[in-house]
């Protein structure tokens, strides 16, 4: 059967889905990238344009002494805010997965349904519920701490430099642990039963079970959800400016790529906004978000299709 | 009941983790229904008929249109789920069929946009809907969230539609069907597919803060989430109206969730076992 | 099908954008004057233009130069901008997001130093209408005062004294305030009682000639009484957000809160108890005081608004004597800034302006100019101020870093 020679029908299926993908998602992000090789400029009478000045901007960002300490707090900040993630987070959705994956307990679905709970909610309603709930005139967290008897280590949490980003931290695990639960439980049910047994049969624990059984082979898993956290993490922005505004308080310890953007490129209080410094972090952004995705696709997959083979 | 102590524990274990997912939303609904003095003096302890006052949602019903935000976000979110669904799966349904040069490539262009989030593009969307006059239209939401879910979508559809049998879409062939006939003939096979798709998208974009809050923040377009985020920002010193706000938010996402979270969870866990 | 749905909702959600022209919203960062606009303000003007219709559309305080400037950057702005004085606003006419106001009827009734927030440097383009100016001082629990026996300090030495005895008392808060926005640190500490120490406009000029620095003189010891508040702050201040001092003030768990003027309406609304007002107290031997007497708010004209007509009607009402004593009575704490004689009914309100007499005025010491460059000389000291009441910094450190930054941009400061 020979085709015809132009095949319309092709061009007519793909071209919705191209169209749209590239000018609302591919252009803006080339257009951004390319608006952070310009600057403002003044001219006589008042004027204001734009002009080219190359990789100025970046330079500008990385070297100048009122922006790369900015910069240089962001991203760190941004680094402590991804490994809390994969430290607390992960393990703690790895667990509850392993719970929820036993055919000892009953009720699995019930807990699943609650525990998902907190991650259909929008960021903006669990960002003010936590701020309520720590804020000490409401005293809540005084309360809880003092249930076990620790209310003299009760802080002001979102308050101190020393506190505040550890503290959103596991605010976003908490809300965000269903995920990689939920993913985790799919590939641990996807485990055949009789290799389980046959592990038990063996005389293995239920640790020695997960260890040498079930931890190998979702560790495919473990791959997409490290990196599904990367990318989120890095993205971030809706918590930490619903509960500490813009600003990132208190002194900027809370302050990670999102919210540096979103200040510099709108401005904040009586700082006027940069447009073109704010496609300079996005532009930084990408670039950090990519190189995390070539790391997994070229360092893990690789090695993981290695152990495979 | 193999080994009672183990069950106890993960028991244990499961009842204190939903505790905790469960307790903050819990207090704020409680509370949202208490007067002032109630919710410092007593925050733990249910409305009372001394303690019970609805003026946190006299003011929220007063101040903030929440019937027209949840309007809004119902028309976002389901506008740009049947976008995705519908220019996704023709380009799936392509990808998967025919084998034409560049084929591969075009799919490594579209799964681009998987990893790199679209946010990064703000600046120049921003610019791009004031040249378009969409700004504080629904219109620049929906496509916005279109483009940036066309990427993942298009990628698991394509999965799921190279598994479609060729004797069937040959069948078709020989009998006459044009090709827009045998992607009709298609779609309903890769349903469960398109349910992930639509369970992947759906959360992210009702709940979404940052595009609403830049593309369209009008009184008339404002999403439920930047309703009530700026409804808190307003009325941040009355507690009542707070809780309330936060309480109307949140319900009704929790009644759907629970009404279709079998149907959710499994549309989750099947895109994650492909 | 589906492309024809698609179609017919596209125009219909365009349509819907299109038909709200026809009335008038306003962008503001007083979200606590809510009510007023709504039941007051508004239908006062509405009494004399039934058709316009007006909406009021605050955002927090924290966020409205970021909201705004989103807003207008995407072209959906209200068509009436509430002006922040100085530099902020400038720098939006100058973008050309405010239209000029020289030929407004009715801007004659404000003088030049009203008008002096809201124009250009060489005084060519008005671009707002001035509103008003807020005072700074302290409002105080009465019934706290009568039960611990305290009286109104007349020095700073008493003031700090009497914040020991509520202390020593235990069942109140000395000092409400908290730290967790950053700006009431500087805006309701550092330019509430610094004036006294660098003597109002005369070192607030110092410092915009570079005659004096942030690190020393009346600036350097402003730092110092603001570190003294430290031990009398609420249990939690660090984490305690402005509204939640509001609360816990008129939920009267504190004896004094530190406070703008503009803070009155909605003590008045909220507090349970008779409240009473004292200017911030000079350090003792030092015969006269300073108040911050700040040109805060304005109201200019987004310059792509489609209801320009309606818009300068509106803002011509708000020159009038009727808008000035409706203001400045439905708003208590809002100090009108036109020439008309206005009758202040709220007791607190006569209390703060009445300090007009005994002292002298000025303006916080970083709106004029200091705040162009980058670093941000408002912002920095919003930063510092909060850091020194959460005890991260010194006095000396706080100073220091606001003049280090102030020096890397502004060429007066950068002489020696």
């Amino acid at each position: 059967m020979r085709r015809r020679p132009f095949p319309v029908h092709i061009l007519v299926f793909l071209a919705p889905a191209v169209l749209l993908y590239t000018a609302f998602m591919i252009y803006p992000l080339l257009d951004s990238l390319r608006l952070s090789l310009f600057a403002p400029t003044v001219e006589e009478g008042g004027a204001r344009g734009l002009a080219f000045v190359g990789l100025q901007n970046y330079r500008t960002l990385l070297s100048h002494p009122q922006w790369a300490p900015q910069l240089l707090n962001a991203l760190s900040n941004n680094v402590l805010f991804f490994a809390i993630h994969m430290l607390v987070q992960n393990p703690v959705g790895l667990s509850l997965a392993v719970l929820l994956s036993s055919k000892l307990v009953r009720g699995r679905a019930v807990y699943r349904t609650l525990i998902f709970t907190p991650t259909v909610l929008s960021v903006v309603l669990i960002g003010f519920i936590w701020r309520l709930i720590l804020s000490p005139l409401w005293g809540i967290s005084g309360d809880v701490l003092g249930l076990f008897g620790l209310e003299h280590l009760n802080q002001p949490w979102l308050g101190q430099e020393s506190t505040a980003l550890v503290t959103l931290s596991l605010v976003s695990v908490w809300q965000n642990v269903g995920i990689p639960m939920m993913l985790f439980l799919a590939a641990l049910v996807g485990i055949p039963d009789e290799l389980l047994e046959a592990a038990r049969v063996d005389g293995a624990t239920a640790w020695g079970v997960f260890w040498r059984v079930q931890f190998p082979l979702i560790l495919p898993t473990v791959g997409i959800v490290s990196v599904l956290t990367f990318v989120g993490n890095f993205n971030a922005f809706d918590l930490i400016y619903t509960t500490q505004r813009a600003i990132a308080g208190p002194n900027f310890s809370t302050d990670i790529m999102g919210t540096l953007f979103f200040r510099t490129f709108f401005g904040f209080q009586l700082q006027p906004g940069n447009p073109t410094m704010g496609a300079t972090i996005a532009g930084v952004m990408l670039l950090v978000i990519l190189s995390g995705v070539l790391v997994y696709l070229f360092g893990y997959q690789r090695r993981l299709q290695r152990i495979e083979l | 009941m193999k080994r009672p102590a183990a069950t106890l524990a993960a028991h244990t274990v499961l009842l204190f983790y939903t505790a905790l997912a469960l307790f903050p939303v819990v207090l704020v609904i409680v509370n949202s229904f208490k007067g002032r003095l109630a919710i410092f003096r007593t925050p733990y302890a249910p409305p009372t008929p001394e303690t019970w006052d609805l003026a946190g949602y006299r003011t929220v019903l007063g101040g903030a249109d929440f019937p027209l935000y949840f309007r809004n976000s119902l028309v976002v979110t389901l506008a740009s789920l049947a976008l995705i669904l519908w220019v996704s799966s023709m380009a799936a349904f392509a990808l998967a069929e025919y084998p034409f040069p560049g084929n591969t490539l075009l799919g490594l262009y579209l799964a681009l946009g998987i990893m790199v989030p679209i946010r990064l593009g703000t600046v120049s969307l921003l610019q791009m809907m004031v040249r378009l006059g969409l700004t504080n239209t629904l219109l620049a939401l929906i496509l916005v969230y279109a483009a940036a879910g066309i990427p993942l979508a298009v990628f698991i559809l394509t999965q799921f539609m190279r598994q479609v049998p060729k004797d069937l879409k040959d069948a078709a062939r020989i009998d006459g069907a044009s090709e827009y006939r045998i992607y009709a003939l298609v779609l309903p096979l890769v349903r469960p597919a398109l349910g992930t798709v639509a369970v992947f998208n759906m959360i992210p974009i009702w709940n979404d803060l940052w595009f609403p809050l830049i593309l369209a923040p009008a009184e008339r377009t404002k999403t439920v989430i930047l309703g009530a985020q700026v409804f808190l920002g307003q009325y941040i010193n009355d507690w009542n109206a707070v809780l309330a706000a936060l309480t109307l938010a949140m319900v009704p996402v929790i009644v759907l969730y629970v009404l279709f979270s079998r149907q959710l969870i499994r549309g989750l866990t099947a895109g994650s076992v492909k | 099908m589906k492309l024809r749905l698609g179609l017919v909702l596209c125009s219909t959600l365009l349509g819907a954008a299109l038909a709200q022209s026809g009335s008038l919203t306003i962008e503001s960062w007083r979200n606590d004057d809510l009510t007023v606009w709504q039941e007051t303000i508004i239908p006062a003007f509405n009494a004399r233009y039934p058709d316009i219709q007006v909406t009021f559309a605050p955002s927090a305080p924290a966020e409205y130069n970021a909201v705004l400037n989103s807003k207008l950057e995407a072209g959906s702005a209200g068509d009436l901008i509430t002006c922040r004085p100085f530099d902020v606003s400038l720098d939006l006419f100058q973008r050309g997001h405010l239209a000029p106001l020289n030929d407004l009827p009715g801007m004659e009734n404000f003088s030049d130093v009203a008008k002096s927030a809201w124009i250009t440097d060489d005084g060519s383009d008005v671009f707002c209408v001035p509103m008003a100016s807020v005072i700074h001082g302290f409002i105080y629990n009465q019934d706290i005062f009568a039960e611990l026996g305290l009286s109104e300090p007349q020095t700073y030495e008493e003031f700090l004294s009497l914040l020991q005895t509520v202390r020593e008392s235990g069942a109140y808060e000395p000092l409400i305030m908290g730290t967790a926005d950053q700006w009431e640190a500087a805006t309701m500490g550092y330019q509430n009682i610094g004036p006294n120490y660098w003597r109002g406009e005369e070192g607030r000029r110092g410092l915009i000639d570079g005659t004096i620095g942030y690190d020393e003189g009346g600036f350097l010891a402003a730092f110092e009484a603001l570190a003294a508040w430290r031990p009398f702050l609420m249990n939690g201040y660090q984490a305690t957000t402005y509204p939640d001092a509001q609360a816990a003030f008129t939920l009267g768990m504190g004896a004094v809160y530190p406070a703008g003027s503009w803070d009155i309406s909605v003590f008045n609304q909220q507090a349970p108890f008779p409240m009473g007002a004292f200017r911030p107290p000079p350090p003792e031997g030092q015969e006269d005081c300073f108040i911050s007497d700040h040109t805060d708010i304005g109201m200019g004209l987004n310059a792509a608004s489609p209801n320009q007509e309606a818009a300068r009607l509106f803002l011509e009402w708000m020159t009038t004597p009727e808008f000035a004593e409706l203001y400045a009575n439905a708003l208590p704490g809002f100090f009108p800034l036109s020439n008309h004689e206005v009758t202040l009914q709220d007791p607190l309100a006569q209390e703060f302006v009445s300090w007009r007499g005994e002292c002298a005025s000025t303006i916080r010491s970083s709106y004029q100019i200091l705040s162009r460059g980058e670093p941000n000389n408002e912002n920095q000291l919003w930063n510092v101020s909060a850091r020194l009441l959460n005890g991260e910094i010194t006095p000396q450190e706080a100073a220091q870093t606001v003049q280090a930054g102030l020096e890397a941009w502004y060429e007066p400061q950068q002489g020696e």
